[in-house]
């Protein structure tokens, strides 16, 4: 396997990485108030990403740098194309990581409530438009034979591109649920897990749409791509896990779909990076855009010797705070 | 405005901005970590109150200096895009490499940190925010590695068949001299940053007589950095001087509005007038032999003018004028210069009153410590202004101009919108940033009694 291959399926696992640790974030940021009934339940909620939500979106950052310095030309393209999307993409994210500390300054109830609406607001526009900027990426996107983007705005927002993010936004939702249900107790936790039981059937049909669309997007033939099948029964089990309140098992699972939802597309993907409708000698692939072997040999070898370590020492900070939260903690009498 | 100018002021208003948040992570990140282990090695309360004290105003930056750094990662793509084609291959490897080897290091530990008191033994709670502080410096290393580049390119080679420069030795890139003084550069800017607001917070505390055991403390600890640190940082600055004149000397030309060539050279505190139109201000105060010293550190030494430089270039890159924005450049220089001179006298004002001391009760010095806190952001500013705004009109000295690196398929509108829409949200976040930095800057100090287990270390970090 030449190390153009390599580096698609890196910027893969980054992506799908991605995804799955900040898609739980993302539900957290979501949920945080719709599952609480006053402050500390809220403080409880959004407690269980602490520590961890900031390292989680590192990765976001890694793959599109991971983009730039392996296949500039899919990096160029693409971030200059999705120009006004990744511009509110940002926006959302600042307004999120910020809301986080924020929130937890204000001073009034009324402050703290915008804080939060903004975090919730951000939680949801960022994997709505990521979502629609991959899916674009399979869709196909005017592309000239300079490589530059030659479409507008409005010609992002394509049906089955609009579809990924909504697919996206759904499962962020049902991942987070799993997730705070496996990191809280009490009421908090009852609620997450009535969340989800009920929630599961829907984000169910949406993925299995999603993995359906998918495929006859990428038009390779009749035969089922295992990924995008792994998607329909990861999800069904999800559900099934969920409806039996097996808190452990329905996270794991959502962690399966989330990850099958995101290689299935990339695997569509592959060979290309970006796909054109002006045809297929426009397209841009991972040969047509990709770096010199000297930098691809340089960041392998990198990327081989760093990402162990920092695999390493996430997880050692997940386990260090894997403990379940409860509300007293968060109970301050000089508060609210 | 054409988009070239619409693209360049966001970038400029975006990584000016980014650059106020981060001196501060870096040289706060590191002296946080000094007096946590001042508390550690001697086991005394005021230095575990001072930790946590300056722990929140780190943590507070950061949330702001982490989400305006995805803007700057993104913008290349963006507003870039050819740029990024051309170059993405040697310039997007040390980003790449940040990435990985340092900010997941720096996001993950400093969750840890927050989170990780009374619940990790204390030495491994210690190794946390050295690894923050080093994360955050590491970090700097690799993007100043990356425009360095920019300034001065090295290790690469021209691929016949597609005429882009492609890395053929990184090696080279990282022992860059514009890198490496620049680099060193930087840090000592960053920590004289972090030591500048310390004093300052400090000298508010002092002046209201609140906690000044505590805080005489954390003055002095600054004072004992910030000196030390500026000598260093006016050394190593014009060094890197030396180096530029040499790789890009039309930076260093414009930065004396030096138009016709010169043997020895004066420096000129200050004029009135000048810029590109015009060729003659009136210069003020010019010490002789300065510039000679700062451009090529000889008595006597050779500075060659713009008039003749601009000639030089025309005939090696075509037609065209290759002399950047002198006024800004004249002007960006001295700033930079004259606010570290005031930092300096201020440090040593500081330590003569520290030999007396009379350092907690000298009210002048304590005032004028707490205006100090201005002065080294505009430092900083001016700094990058002078080594930015020199590089004009190239984007990569020598390989690709400014005007060339944009992105052909943005319009006109969707940079307009996108530079308002960042002006208002980051003007938003300075202002929130700025009111919760004074308060947690006024407040009182946190109690050093050993909280009960689970709690935040700093007030509501994330509560």
């Amino acid at each position: 396997m030449t190390l153009v291959n390599v580096w698609f399926i890196l910027i893969a696992v980054l992506w799908t990485g991605f995804f799955v640790l900040e898609g739980f974030d993302f539900g957290v940021g979501i949920l945080h108030r719709y599952l609480s009934r006053d402050e500390p339940d809220r403080r409880t909620v959004i407690n269980t990403i602490g520590p961890l939500w900031d390292g989680n979106e590192v990765w976001l950052v890694v793959a599109g740098a991971a983009m730039f310095a392996a296949f500039p030309g899919w990096y160029a393209t693409m971030f200059s194309a999705f120009y006004l999307a990744l511009a509110l993409v940002l926006v959302a994210l600042i307004l999120r990581g910020v809301s986080f500390e924020f929130r937890g300054h204000a001073r009034s109830a009324r402050t703290r409530g915008i804080w939060s609406s903004l975090l919730i607001a951000g939680s949801i526009v960022a994997p709505f438009l990521l979502g629609v900027a991959l899916g674009d990426l399979l869709r196909g996107l005017p592309i000239g034979s300079d490589q530059e983007y030659a479409g507008t705005f409005f010609d992002l927002l394509q049906p089955y591109a609009l579809w990924v993010g909504v697919t996206l936004v759904a499962l962020c939702v049902l991942h987070g649920s799993t997730f705070i249900a496996l990191k809280t107790t009490g009421d908090v936790r009852d609620r997450a897990k009535r969340l989800a039981r009920r929630a599961a059937p829907f984000v169910a049909v949406v993925v299995a749409v999603y993995a359906i669309w998918t495929h006859v997007i990428a038009d390779k033939g009749v035969l089922p791509n295992p990924v995008e099948i792994a998607a329909i029964l990861a999800v069904v089990a999800a559900a099934w896990f969920a409806g039996q309140g097996r808190d452990g098992w329905a996270f794991t699972l959502t962690t399966i779909v989330m990850a099958a939802v995101i290689v299935s597309l990339f695997t569509e993907l592959f060979p290309r990076v970006m796909v054109s409708t002006n045809g297929s000698a426009t397209d841009l692939t991972i040969s047509n855009t990709a770096s010199g072997s000297y930098t691809l040999k340089l960041m392998t070898i990198i990327f081989v010797l760093i990402f162990p370590v920092v695999a390493a020492y996430q997880a050692w900070s997940y386990h260090t705070f894997r403990r379940r939260l409860n509300r007293t903690e968060f109970e301050n009498p000089t508060e609210e | 405005m054409s988009n070239v100018d619409l693209a360049r002021l966001q970038f400029a208003m975006t990584s000016i901005y980014h650059f106020l948040f981060v001196p501060v992570t870096i040289g706060l990140g590191f002296l946080t970590a000094v007096l946590q282990t001042a508390w550690y090695r001697r086991g005394d309360e005021a230095y575990l109150r001072l930790t946590k004290f300056f722990g929140t105003l780190l943590v507070i930056n950061i949330a702001v200096g982490v989400v305006t750094g995805l803007v700057q990662e993104f913008q290349f793509g963006m507003n870039w895009s050819a740029y990024s084609r051309l170059v993405g291959d040697i310039f997007g490897a040390p980003l790449a490499m940040e990435g990985l080897a340092a900010f997941f290091l720096e996001a993950t530990f400093l969750g840890v940190w927050i989170f990780g008191w009374n619940r990790l033994p204390r030495r491994l709670h210690l190794a946390t925010i050295w690894l923050v502080a080093i994360g955050a410096a590491l970090s700097a290393a690799f993007i100043m590695a990356a425009n360095s580049w920019m300034q001065h390119p090295v290790g690469y080679e021209t691929n016949a068949s597609t005429g882009r420069p492609q890395l053929n030795d990184i090696w080279a890139v990282m022992t860059n001299p514009v890198f490496l003084w620049g680099y060193a550069h930087v840090l000592l800017a960053a920590l004289a940053t972090a030591a500048v607001v310390m004093l300052a917070v400090s000298a508010w505390h002092l002046r209201r007589k609140s906690h000044v055991d505590v805080f005489g403390r954390s003055a002095k600890l600054s004072l004992a950095i910030l000196v030390p640190t500026m000598f260093l940082a006016m050394f190593v600055g014009s060094e890197l001087g030396v180096v530029e004149a040499k790789y890009q000397p039309m930076k260093i030309a414009a930065a004396e509005a030096q138009w016709e060539t010169c043997q020895p050279c004066s420096f000129s505190a200050f004029q009135i007038g000048g810029g590109n139109d015009d060729q003659n201000p009136t210069k003020i105060i010019a010490i002789p032999h300065l510039l000679s010293l700062l451009a090529t550190n000889h008595w006597n030494g050779q500075v060659i003018g713009l008039n003749e430089l601009n000639a030089q270039y025309q005939q090696q890159y075509g037609p065209g004028d290759y002399v950047p924005n002198v006024f800004i450049q004249y002007w960006s220089m001295r700033v930079m210069a004259y606010a570290a001179t005031l930092i300096l006298f201020l440090g040593l004002w500081g330590l003569w009153l520290i030999h007396r001391g009379t350092l907690e009760r000298s009210r002048r010095f304590l005032w004028l410590s707490v205006w100090a806190v201005l002065l080294p952001f505009i430092m900083n500013t001016a700094g990058w202004m002078l080594t930015e705004n020199g590089r004009q009109p190239w984007l990569v000295q020598g390989i690709m101009r400014t005007t060339d690196g944009v992105s052909p398929s943005v319009g006109t509108s969707s940079i307009v919108v996108s530079l308002i829409v960042f002006f208002l949200l980051y003007l938003v976040l300075a202002i929130v940033d700025v009111v919760l930095m004074l308060r947690y800057s006024r407040r009182e100090l946190p109690p050093a009694a050993t909280e009960p287990a689970g709690e935040p270390p700093v007030p509501a970090a994330i509560q």
